[in-house]
């Protein structure tokens, strides 16, 4: 046992030596690592992957900035030059305090932003200082610029400081602070945007002063994405909405790539990229007009009568009633002992008299549709609307996509608990009712149909690996027919008569949807907030078309045909023209590249190939253009 | 004679109770110094609360016939497994491990209690064995009784407390007569098992990502500029810039600024190393062994060959934290977590030590009787 009071003695013997060798032997480099002061860690923010359009144009991309950081490994030293620090960087007290007892758990020496965007003033004032208030320190970081005027900015997204949720879910790999996606694109591809923070060590003087440095660990920047937009198209769709409120979405059905996506009202997410203030983000989320919604797929409205277009699909391919059924459109019918009447009543425009299907899509006759849906039965057309994507999420990769509504017997019965009312399929039958569909999903549906029954998954990142495409099949007996209609929409009379566009076989379907019942409205006074909605969405050519277009105009009191029509043409003609150029070889695309922080004003600067000629359709709409238009 | 009124006051080892007066008063003195300007304050407060429970503890630990606590030996192991179980079941998650079960209001670390259990089932073990050569067969079983709780805390994950149970099972063995071809053979295995935990196409297969990034940056501190490379590295500028004399209480930069990591627990002798110099340290290690060696005094004059194992038992589980612990702080281990005793923070360490300290006493008191 007595060998056990050797090992213990020997063993404490041997620590003893250690702490000789550190605090004696070496001691001297140890206390001036220590004294001289402290190893400093300034992070080294990775840039984001930018975005770039089909062509490789910059769509989103970053900018040097700079941060205020506050260091507050000496207290004492800190508050004796908060006064200063407040007066000099324009800070408020308050806000100073508040910041600081914020952070009060953190380590010491562990640097805190006081204002995360730096004024020219502040850095001079900062570096004019340095010897008096060594306690500010510069960190240089890059901020996410975005197209001026809120250009794409529902698809894009924007950034900001992540969330908690966001940081349990991230494995680590985000702290507080940082700054990831919040929506759109930039949530959607964040782990791809994002690049990996490095961390540079210094060690400091007592004064700030960088004395030496410790081996850094370097930045990886995030990798850049190519979307499937168009920028030329996206222009021509941006202009062509206006500031009107609604949304704008294009497709290729043939591949499900979305070429131009718009949403109005559209906040600037550039406003975003700094911080965003309480204030402003409580304006944004109580604004009526909702400006963060991204409508293409979250605004969940009756589709109104492009709904038709379901229903005669429906008709041509089952059969359940004659194709050659004829009815009498006087303006209004009676239906389950209750009154309906077509839009022409409304419009105080001559009533349809005999129509058969082809003349009841063309002039959009509501008294054809109810009796076809009362004849019909919810059943098939919950059938085909569902089959056909309606009521389902379209799984376009952008987070918070809706599914809109689809109603049937199973659905009153789930939500509910009653039986359907046979009433309600009249309603259903002309898109209103409970159905209501997302602008993205009526793209899908039209450009699906017109391809013969195959549905691809709208997507927007160009080198997309999985996309799935669905089918419904259609006999092409059907699909003749619908299309035959569709062209005749535009082409023969239709209600988007106004819209033909030479030489393109332009096809597609209005549809005005009611916000309330007319009779409610009319009681309500005429208020902007219950005007009708005008849809319209069109595509080209006429069979398996190579663009789809899908329109929504929020409350304009104008008809789809009128209101959103003249947006769809000018975005197919826009692709047509932009077509032409290609294969005459007039339209060349300049790969764009800068370096990053030379100053140069990159995406802003991107001067789009003009498109829109003022030759725009608005103005120039035939005389016919003030014919019923539905 | 009636064995509890052949005791008295006068019996308990008041030398040792002095010396682990004075190594407590170092460890509160330190923790207020390390956390009163921080969101921490208030600390060396619940520790003196955790020295006065522990101190009740003792005492009635001190009270109970050691005898009739090896009689419960083969209970004591079953609970103790049975609640290692329950924590990997049901334990409470802190800091990525499972190694708490909350009991009146607050959260005890399980795999502290069963330390205590091996010291007395091998005690209990060792003592039964009664040739001079401890035979390979009884040298197997007792590995396996030290096995299986060792596997449970591997589980949690533990590495440090699992660690401390191979010096019980070591220490054991040599008073038990282990023969030296055995011994060879073990240590051969030992060198094997951490020469494999240093060799990362092997380690990859055994150990967690943390535990390896661990042992890298033991290896390689200029490598991991932020995890546990740069703890040693701070702990170690903390400890050398000291110096000899020390910066003063509370005046440690290292210490007051928070670059020690976790300065009032596992890291706290780096903190009194800054503030107090080489002549604190030599104060420190100096009352830890003499509180090792009066603990093997103690062992030398236990009546039997249980009060012996037990009285080791404790030592070799003190003597191996404190040699791991202070080891880690001057960077010459591994971060694994384990702290000093009766210094670093923590209610659960707390009560092991004065529980084996009961026992100690507990053998002391009888060592007359008959």
């Amino acid at each position: 046992m007595a060998v056990a009071s050797y090992v213990i003695v020997g063993m404490v013997g041997l620590l003893l030596l250690g702490f000789w060798k550190l605090q004696v032997i070496d001691s001297d480099k140890y206390s001036q690592w220590a004294e001289r002061n402290r190893v400093r860690s300034i992070p080294i923010i990775a840039p984001r992957g930018r975005m770039l359009d089909r062509d490789g144009r910059v769509l989103v991309d970053n900018r040097p900035s700079f941060s205020v950081l506050l260091l507050r490994d000496d207290p004492a030293l800190v508050e004796k030059n908060l006064p200063a620090i407040s007066d000099g960087l324009n800070i408020p007290m308050e806000d100073l305090r508040d910041q600081m007892s914020n952070t009060r758990a953190l380590p010491k020496f562990q640097p805190i932003v006081i204002k995360p965007e730096a004024t020219q003033a502040d850095i001079d004032y900062i570096e004019s200082h340095r010897a008096d208030i060594p306690v500010l320190e510069m960190l240089s970081v890059s901020r996410r610029r975005y197209l001026p005027g809120g250009f794409m900015s529902h698809a894009s997204g924007y950034v900001g400081e992540v969330s908690e949720q966001q940081i349990e879910a991230s494995n680590g790999k985000l702290r507080p602070g940082d700054f990831g996606g919040k929506t759109g694109l930039e949530r959607q591809y964040n782990d791809i945007l994002m690049g990996t923070d490095g961390m540079r060590r210094v060690i400091v003087n007592s004064v700030g002063k960088e004395v030496d440095r410790l081996p850094s660990q370097e930045a990886v920047p995030g990798k850049e994405i190519r979307l499937t937009i168009d920028y030329d198209l996206q222009q021509v769709a941006e202009q062509s909405l206006g500031a009107r409120e609604g949304a704008v979405v294009a497709l290729d059905p043939r591949t499900g790539e979305v070429l131009a996506m718009v949403s109005r009202p559209a906040p600037d997410p550039n406003d975003f990229a700094v911080r965003v203030s309480k204030e402003e983000w409580k304006r944004l989320n109580d604004d009526e007009q909702k400006p963060l919604l991204n409508r293409v797929i979250q605004a969940q409205l009756a589709p109104g009568s492009v709904f038709k277009i379901v229903m005669a699909t429906a008709m041509y391919e089952t059969h359940a009633v004659p194709e050659n059924m004829t009815v009498f459109c006087p303006g209004y019918g009676t239906f389950y002992g209750r009154q309906f009447k077509c839009w022409v009543y409304w419009s105080h425009k001559p009533a349809h008299a005999t129509v058969d299907v082809h003349r009841a899509v063309n002039q959009s006759c509501d008294i054809f549709f109810y009796t076809l849906g009362m004849r019909m039965g919810i059943d098939i057309i919950a059938k085909y609307a569902s089959g056909m994507g309606l009521g389902h999420k379209t799984g376009i990769d952008l987070p918070s996509e809706e599914a809109g509504l689809m109603p049937s017997e199973e659905w009153v019965q789930r939500v509910f608990h009653r039986r359907w009312y046979p009433g309600e399929t009249v309603s259903v039958a002309v898109g209103q009712g409970a159905v209501t569909t997302t602008p993205l999903q009526l793209a899908r549906l039209i450009g699906g149909i017109a391809s013969g029954g195959k549905f691809m998954q709208p997507h927007m990142l160009k080198d997309a690996q999985t996309v799935s495409e669905e089918t419904f099949p259609l006999k092409e007996s059907t699909v003749e027919k619908i299309t035959d209609d569709m062209y005749g929409v535009v082409n023969a009379g239709g209600t988007g008569a106004g819209l033909k566009l030479q030489g393109i076989e332009f096809s597609g379907k209005s549809g005005t949807a009611q916000v309330i019942g007319y009779a409610a409205r009319d009681r309500v006074a005429k208020q902007k907030k219950f005007l009708d909605n005008a849809w319209f969405v069109g595509y080209a050519p006429k069979r398996d078309p190579e663009i789809v277009v899908s329109v929504l105009v929020q409350e304009s009191g104008k008809h789809g045909g009128e209101a959103s029509g003249p947006v769809v043409r000018d975005i197919i003609k826009a692709y047509y023209d932009k077509k032409a150029k290609k294969t005459q070889g007039q339209y060349t695309v300049e790969y764009k590249r800068y370096d990053l922080g030379n100053g140069s004003a990159p995406a802003a600067a991107i001067q789009p190939q003009p498109v829109l000629k003022p030759e725009g359709p608005t103005e120039a709409a035939p005389a016919r253009a003030s014919v019923p238009q539905h | 004679m009636n064995e509890t009124s052949g005791t008295t006051t006068r019996d308990y080892d008041w030398w040792l109770l002095a010396i682990l007066a004075a190594i407590c008063t170092l460890g509160v003195i330190e923790i207020y110094s390390a956390t009163h300007g921080s969101s921490l304050a208030g600390m060396h407060l619940k520790q003196l609360r955790w020295l006065g429970i522990g101190l009740v503890v003792m005492f009635i630990v001190s009270r109970i016939d050691y005898h009739l606590i090896l009689d419960q030996a083969p209970i004591l192991y079953l609970v103790g497994v049975a609640a290692l179980i329950a924590v990997l079941l049901v334990g409470h998650t802190r800091f990525g491990a499972k190694r708490w079960i909350p009991i009146l209001g607050e959260f005890l670390q399980v795999s502290e209690l069963v330390k205590l259990i091996i010291i007395i089932a091998l005690a209990r073990f060792f003592a039964e064995v009664s040739s001079e050569e401890l035979s390979l067969r009884d040298l197997i079983k007792a590995g396996l009784l030290v096995g299986l709780p060792l596997v449970l805390i591997l589980k949690q994950p533990d590495l440090g407390t699992a660690l401390v149970l191979v010096p019980l099972l070591v220490v054991g063995a040599f008073l038990a007569g282990l023969q030296w071809q055995h011994a060879a053979v073990f240590s051969l295995a030992g060198i094997l098992l951490v020469g494999a935990v240093f060799y990362p196409p092997v380690s990859r297969r055994i150990l967690k990502p943390y535990q390896r990034e661990r042992i890298t940056s033991f290896l390689h501190p200029e490598e991991d500029a932020k995890g546990s490379g740069y703890q040693l590295l701070q702990s170690k500028i903390a400890v050398g810039s000291g110096g000899f004399w020390g910066k003063g209480f509370g005046n440690g930069t290292q210490n007051q600024l928070g670059y020690i990591p976790v300065r009032y627990s596992d890291f706290i002798m780096s903190a009194w190393a800054e503030e107090q110099g080489f002549k604190g340290v030599l104060f420190a290690l100096g009352l830890y062994v003499a509180l090792l060696l009066r603990l093997v005094q103690n062992a030398q004059r236990a009546k039997d060959r249980a009060g012996m194992f037990l009285v080791m038992g404790v030592a070799a589980a003190l003597g191996f934290h404190v040699l791991v612990n202070v080891a880690m702080v001057i960077g010459a281990m591994p971060v694994t977590g384990i702290p000093l005793p009766l210094m670093s923070y923590g209610g659960s360490a707390t009560l092991f030590v004065f529980l084996a300290i009961g026992l100690v006493m507990n053998v002391r008191l009888r060592r007359f009787v008959n």
